[in-house]
């Protein structure tokens, strides 16, 4: 009897302590984006996100070129990354049981695992010192091999769900093989590829170790890949390691816009992947 | 006529077949080529540290870029040190909710409010994560230090083991969550009709049928740890030296490389960290295929 009633504690206590220490983890995610909210929104203004950094002690600065800067790097990045990343799933999907298919996919895994730090090295190495400066393109190659892996596998797994009964109803038409894959394989998987490519790009959006020594930082604003480029994260490790209070300031306030549009997107990839 | 046309089409369907599949190849040869040229980038780069220090370079305790004598075991040391503290610590957290979304709740408010949170800390970018650390964990810490007679640096060992164990939480979380949905449950229902309570059921049926996808989730989740750059850079200290404790400032791998990188025109030091990076390199490499390679034998069996 004492025996049943010991279990039967056991059991609440052990429920208890799982419902406990899984709730701890909503304290420090609640603790960060209280922070960032509070700071953040004070230091935005209309003025912060329009106007270049102000020298030290003036005030009125923004960090338009970060945030111009951030979009140059994920759209080259895209550019780089989408085609080799698209196809290279179709062809692990194509070629599923091939001996190549095998080392591509281990290639894969290496790729996923890169410590980013690595891939800024890689990038300095074959970029920055062929070109002989730091550049927005460096630091784009580097962030675009960190979206490779995830896009290779969402479009490789998309396209293994399609049944078959489609491409062989489209071949069975004549179509060629080609053109089956492109006009009715691709298509029925679009949705799902999207969702990789979106996923990716919330991969690299706030990734500021593969740029320090590659696309490195500018106080001004620029607009030529082959010139060093300011990112909103790279300003915000500046600041936020700087010993100023007023750049502390401008650090939270970049920090908000980081953070709602990578939680953004991520809301947008998670609304793609429902329907 | 029409017969030579249509030959003619059919030859062009199949010069465009032949470019398709090429356009594949190519594709996936550039993956494959992606990795081996970091490998031979790498290697090709620390060719002067390796030929000066030799194998020793792993063992070397000392790291004084003006005297040239370069070791890099403070790092390596440094690294293994955060990144298992940090795992020791997510451990429980991460089986908690990794059952608690497996087993105990599946579905509703309450478990797409856990899983949601879970998936923001996931996103969170690291410099979020180590800005934060600098203006809260830190002067925390420091208090903690002051109350048992230490140091105050705030910074170090400890620190970034904190932000760390947040940083890694959601990976191990989720694999764990993932391969407690795969307990049969044939399984847990002949344990229930035994008479076991679930606390039961969890220990001695889900637990051993998912242990080694939990496993290969924490070793997926160290592999994270490794290389965390930005926000154990922003939180280490920055200390060359082998670490005394666990408060102690000290530097991991992938910090130092981002710390000195760029900051280094003198080849031999330069090619040191090309080094430690291609050291790094390869163990993040060895750990990922690992836990991957466990994954998939658990969820072929």
């Amino acid at each position: 009897m004492r025996h049943t009633k010991f279990r039967i504690a056991a059991n609440r206590i052990f429920q208890g302590i799982i419902i406990f220490l899984s709730f701890i983890i909503i304290v420090p995610l609640f603790l960060i984006i209280l922070h960032i909210v509070v700071n953040g929104i004070s230091a935005i203004n209309w003025q912060f996100l329009v106007s270049l950094p102000a020298p030290m002690g003036e005030k009125d600065g923004g960090i338009a070129n970060a945030i111009v800067g951030t979009f140059i790097i994920i759209i080259i990045s895209s550019i780089l990354a989408i085609p080799v990343g698209v196809l290279s799933g179709i062809f692990l999907y194509e070629y599923k049981n091939s001996k190549l298919s095998e080392v591509i996919r281990m290639c894969v895994e290496v790729l996923m695992g890169v410590p980013s730090i690595v891939l800024g090295i890689i990038a300095y190495l074959w970029i920055v010192l062929s070109f002989g400066s730091f550049s927005a393109l460096s630091g784009s190659i580097a962030l675009s091999i960190m979206m490779l892996p995830v896009i290779i596998r969402t479009t490789e797994e998309t396209l293994c769900l399609i049944p078959d009964t489609l491409r062989e109803a489209s071949l069975a038409l004549g179509v060629p093989y080609y053109r089956t894959i492109l006009k009715v394989i691709v298509p029925a998987g679009f949705s799902g590829i999207l969702t990789g490519i979106l996923l990716s790009i919330t991969r690299i959006a706030g990734e500021t170790a593969p740029l320090l020594f590659t696309s490195f930082g500018n106080p001004y604003m620029n607009l030529n890949i082959f010139k060093p480029t300011e990112t909103l994260p790279h300003l915000i490790y500046v600041y936020a390691t700087s010993p100023y209070k007023q750049w502390h300031n401008a650090a939270w306030g970049a920090s908000f816009i980081l953070v709602v549009f990578v939680l953004g997107l991520n809301f947008i990839t998670k609304i793609l992947v429902r329907r | 006529m029409t017969g030579n046309k249509s030959t003619q089409k059919q030859d062009a369907f199949a010069v465009k077949e032949k470019i398709f599949r090429g356009i594949l190849y190519s594709a996936a040869i550039i993956v494959l080529f992606l990795v081996l040229g970091f490998l031979i980038t790498l290697t090709i780069h620390s060719q002067l540290s390796i030929k000066e220090y030799g194998f020793g370079f792993v063992f070397g305790k000392v790291w004084k870029p003006t005297k040239n004598e370069l070791g890099a075991l403070p790092f390596i040391v440094g690294t293994f040190y955060t990144s298992f503290f940090a795992l020791l610590l997510s451990i429980p957290f991460s089986l908690s909710i990794a059952i608690f979304l497996g087993e105990y709740f599946k579905e509703g408010a309450i478990s797409t409010f856990l899983k949601s949170s879970v998936e923001l800390l996931a996103g969170m970018p690291s410099i979020i994560y180590g800005f934060w650390g600098i203006f809260m964990l830190v002067p925390i810490v420091q208090k903690i230090q002051i109350a048992l007679g230490i140091a105050p640096y705030g910074v170090g060992i400890f620190t970034s083991s904190i932000i760390l164990t947040i940083m890694i939480l959601p990976y191990s979380a989720s694999i764990g969550r993932e391969v407690i949905q795969l307990v049969p449950d044939d399984l847990k229902e002949a344990a229930y009709s035994l008479g076991a309570t679930r606390f039961e059921v969890i220990r001695k049926v889900i637990i051993p049928y998912a242990r080694s996808g939990i496993f290969a989730g924490i070793i997926l989740s160290l592999g994270r740890a490794l290389g965390e750059t930005m926000a154990v850079m922003m939180l280490i200290g920055n200390l060359n030296k082998i670490p005394k404790g666990i408060f102690s400032p000290a530097n991991t791998m992938a910090s130092l490389i981002a710390n000195d990188f760029a900051e280094t025109t003198e080849e031999l030091y330069l090619s040191a960290i090309i080094e430690i990076g291609l050291i790094l390199f390869l163990i993040t490499m060895i750990i990922n295929l690992i836990g991957r390679m466990i994954i998939k034998k658990t969820s072929v069996t």
